[in-house]
């Protein structure tokens, strides 16, 4: 089936399976493959995307779902080359290893800050508790949202 | 305490940003999971259902008639090749011949135009199987009537790098031994002597990439693009098993999602190259979670141990005998249980030790690599005792081990290179770090725990240095960036010998069609030796630099200039390369190439009622010689620090019959932010006591086998000792219950 949506502001369209998941379709039929498929369950967050605004795991939602609506992923936060303040803030942290879980964390910081500008440790905790980070020992992720909380 | 002068540097000890960040924030860093070859087909793997079973027949002929299959691969597609892998031993089929011998090894393999119809092609493959007894764990697999996994000889793989391998003894695959002293005298004249049996979880390395692999087969050619650590290795293994030259088999390894030893030696690679070579196409095999989950792991164990000392505080004498589950292949066992054998003593000056490790078959998936190994199964059991027999004798832990620690320069081992740091000075810092002698709520206790590990591996490296016309400098060297930061780091050194700006200096990841050799990533070898190299590479080239110049200024920006001048238009480039070989004389010639300082410490408190266990302050120390970058250097503490509290506290596979219970991430929990210590201390040493370049040594795994030790002995210090890993909130409340009974809690 032919599903058309929106992604990082661009309209595009695709052909898509039944079963198949919008992190698929994302990553295999749009040539996006910023999206990190890890786990495919939903329980480590390398795949989050904004759907209208809305915080998904693109693995656990149907590319059919996403007929007709607005995706944004890690390719669409810099601005004209720019690096979005969330991901200046990975920088400067130092909060990047293998980089894997990293554009779903990026992704679900920048969700946290839209919604919420001066975040707590417990607010943070709470809302990075779906991405999973082998490397880095999430110290320094937490620095770098608190870095990129305080800059914006 | 040693002073050291530093020479200024320029890049060299600064923390520069990762050459890699922009790139990985982006979502533009290309991992293997995104590379696109053309005409490329989707594989899928049948696996066993069963831990131990005689395959009977295998039908694909229904699966391959399937609109959009491409090929089905079995056991008889290999009739031209000899099939069997394994860079230990050779024990392992491509693909399962007559035997299945864990549940999850590949059965057949499915390349179809797009992984739906894979995925359908794998239910129309018919096997037909004859279940046979299972040895799913340690005692089942060393019982008189144990089913055997493996008959006749072993054979030895190409890289098992341990001498002569001893003959296998029904299915204990390999042995370690040291005997030193007179053991049994020396614990006949001991006045205190502490003993137990312990055991350790098999546990999940959780790189949160899985294994991937995408390979092409055109005549002799074989190229395969992998998530390995060890390209190079990997190439000899598919050269051997294919019977081509190494030249014809390139390997290309992007960045890495994490490895942590997962990805080290060969893992999928040769069964998605057999079947790109059926199909005639590119196949890409990415595993599941579950599926990884069985093809590497990282080994259960179980261990006895002895420890004496005397009444005023020597440690004389230990006694150690462990068994290394291995599973049903070999994979890194043997290297696994030589490097447990070697940890098992710690660094303490004995009278007598005597270490018996072996390396058992059991029909659960293959373990192999995983960060620390060795050290992490033995340091925490080793230290325990040493505390309780601190407490016994009412002394110190911390005084003991300042008492019994090997000094810099003392002998370790029989033949191996005697100790190159301080550790007294490291456990110290550690204790310092946690508030050792700050007083102590109820239930809340602290523990320090010192080992070493055997770093290095084989210290072959080789690299090139290219200085270009434009005077930008590209560095090739085959060590691969798994997240710890060696392109960074390389960088640092290539810009600091030649002058230029870190910026200018490109390294990008390995392809064996042009990346000179490097043994492996592992072992925390790759700034040490592979550093080595660089340097010695950039060394050639500013070398080259200064013939050109005759005496003028050696200004970066002169070098276009100088290149001019050299080869007379604008265009060529000055190319230096460097080695590093264990010959001659000097630190490469012995073993280990350095010794990796595992210390740390921990604050501990634990909640009697629930026998929940939290984390309140860590610290590791990186005795790393010079920090070549030191926030790349705490990084890998940090992240030790972590997979060290997940490996002690709930990490854990759980197997029934062979099966792996827990194969989700569900259900095999991982550290997430709630389980970050309320403080995490690292500390950096730097003596400048390492061989490698600037006087660095490598690091990064010493954490994941002190953390565990360190929360061990911290419960212990509340008063409830521990025998078994990982200390979930069921063991420990039960063994509170326990004490409560002998009337030894609360103490
Ligand atoms: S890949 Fe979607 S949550 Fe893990
Ligand atoms: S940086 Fe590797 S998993 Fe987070």
């Amino acid at each position: 089936m032919r599903i058309e949506l929106s992604v990082n502001g661009e309209p595009c369209e695709a052909d898509v399976w039944e079963g198949e998941s919008l992190l698929y379709a994302l990553r295999e039929r749009l040539g996006l493959p910023g999206s990190k498929n890890a786990c495919e369950q939903g329980e480590c967050g390398s795949c989050s995307v904004l759907l209208d605004g809305k915080l998904v795991c693109a693995c656990l939602v149907l590319a059919a779902q996403a007929e007709g609506h607005e995706i944004v992923t890690v390719e669409g936060l810099a601005e004209d080359g720019r690096l979005h303040k969330v991901q200046e803030a990975f920088v400067a942290a130092g909060a990047v290893q293998c980089g894997f879980c990293t554009p779903g964390l990026v992704v679900a910081t920048a969700d946290l800050l839209a919604r919420n500008v001066y975040p707590s440790d417990d607010d943070i905790r709470e809302a990075l508790s779906g991405n999973l980070c082998r490397c880095t020992g999430y110290a320094k992720i937490f620095d770098a949202v608190r870095m990129a909380a305080a800059s914006l | 305490m040693t002073i050291i002068e530093r020479q200024p540097l320029a890049h060299v000890g600064r923390s520069v940003p990762r050459r890699d960040a922009h790139e990985k924030l982006r979502g533009a860093a290309q991992f293997v999971g995104d590379f696109v070859v053309p005409r490329m087909v989707h594989g899928k793997v049948l696996r066993s259902p069963f831990a131990h079973a005689r395959v009977v027949a295998v039908d694909a002929s229904e699966a391959e008639a399937l609109p959009g299959v491409v090929c089905v691969l079995t056991g008889d597609d290999l009739t031209d090749l000899d099939p069997y892998w394994g860079h230990a031993i050779k024990d392992r089929p491509i693909v399962a011949l007559d035997h299945v011998r864990f549940a999850g090894e590949p059965v057949a393999a499915v390349a179809a135009e797009d992984e739906a119809t894979a995925a359908a092609a794998l239910n129309a493959i018919r096997v037909e199987y004859e279940e046979l007894p299972v040895a799913g764990t340690i005692e089942q697999a060393l019982a008189d009537d144990a089913p055997i996994l493996h008959e006749g000889p072993l054979r030895p793989g190409l890289f098992h790098g341990l001498g002569e391998l001893p003959p296998r003894e029904g299915n204990v695959c390999y042995r370690y031994r040291i005997d030193r002293g007179e053991l049994e005298s020396v614990f006949a004249r001991a006045d205190l002597i502490v003993e137990g049996e312990y055991s350790f979880p098999a546990v999940y390395q959780y790189a949160m990439e899985t294994h991937t692999v995408v390979a092409q087969v055109e005549g002799e050619e074989i190229t395969v693009w992998s998530t390995c650590q060890h390209p190079f290795l990997v190439r000899a293994e598919l050269a051997d098993l294919f019977a081509v030259p190494l030249a014809s088999v390139r390997v290309v390894v992007p960045y890495l999602g994490g490895g942590f030893g997962s990805k080290s030696y060969t893992k999928m690679e040769p069964l998605t190259a057999a079947l790109a070579r059926k199909a005639g196409r590119p196949v890409r095999i990415q595993n599941r979670v579950d599926e990884s989950m069985v093809t590497t792991r990282r080994h259960g164990m179980r261990c006895r141990m002895r420890t004496a000392m005397t009444n005023e505080g020597n440690l004389v004498a230990r006694d150690v005998d462990c068994w290394f589950d291995t599973g049903a292949y070999a994979d890194n066992g043997p290297r696994v249980t030589a490097t447990g054998g070697d940890a098992a003593p710690g660094p303490y000056r004995w009278h007598a030790y005597r270490v018996d490790a072996r390396c058992v078959y059991t029909n659960t998936g293959p373990a192999g690599s995983y960060r620390a190994f060795g050290a992490a199964h033995l340091q925490w059991i080793g230290e325990s005792q040493i505390d309780e027999l601190a407490r016994r004798a009412g002394l110190d832990p911390l005084a003991v081990r300042r008492d019994n620690l090997c000094l810099p320069g003392e002998e370790l081992r029989n033949g191996a290179k005697s100790l190159d740091a301080d550790l007294i000075g490291d456990v110290e810092q550690a204790a310092a770090a946690v508030g050792w002698s700050e007083p102590k709520r109820a239930n809340v206790g602290r523990g320090v725990s010192v080992g070493l590990l055997a770093a290095g591996a084989h210290p072959v490296s080789t690299a090139i240095v290219r200085l270009e016309a434009d005077g930008q400098v590209v560095v090739l060297v085959g060590t691969t960036e798994v997240g710890q930061g060696p392109r960074t780091v390389f960088a640092q050194i290539a810009a600091e010998e030649l002058g230029v700006d870190v910026e200018q200096v490109t390294v990008r990841g390995t392809d064996t069609r042009f990346t000179p050799y490097d043994r492996s990533t592992g072992a925390s070898r790759s700034t040490t030796i592979a550093g080595l190299a660089v340097q010695r590479a950039a060394r050639q080239v500013r070398d080259q630099l200064e013939e050109i110049a005759a005496g003028d200024p050696l200004e970066p920006t002169a070098y276009p200039e100088l290149l001019r001048r050299h080869f007379g238009f604008t265009g060529g480039e000055l190319i230096g390369s460097g080695e590093v070989a264990p010959t001659g004389t000097g630190s490469y010639a012995e073993g280990p190439v350095f010794w990796e300082v595992c210390v740390g410490a921990a604050e501990v408190e634990v909640d009697p009622e629930t026998g929940v266990v939290r984390v309140r302050r860590t610290a590791t120390v990186a005795d790393v010689g010079r920090a070549i970058n030191p926030q790349l250097v705490q990084r890998q503490d940090e992240g030790a620090t972590l997979q060290g509290l997940g490996n002690a506290l709930f990490e854990e596979m759980v197997f029934e019959d062979g099966q792996l219970l827990n194969d989700t991430l569900l259900d095999y929990r991982v550290p997430s932010f709630a389980d970050l210590p309320n403080e995490m201390t690292c500390v950096i040493v730097e003596n400048e006591d390492g061989p490698g370049p600037y006087g660095a040594k490598g690091c990064g795994e010493g954490a994941l086998a002190a953390i565990p030790a360190a929360v061990v002995n911290a419960l212990a210090d509340v008063g409830v000792p521990m025998q078994e890993l990982p200390l979930t909130p069921e063991r420990v409340w039960r063994r509170i219950q326990t004490l409560k009974e002998e009337g030894k809690w609360p103490r």
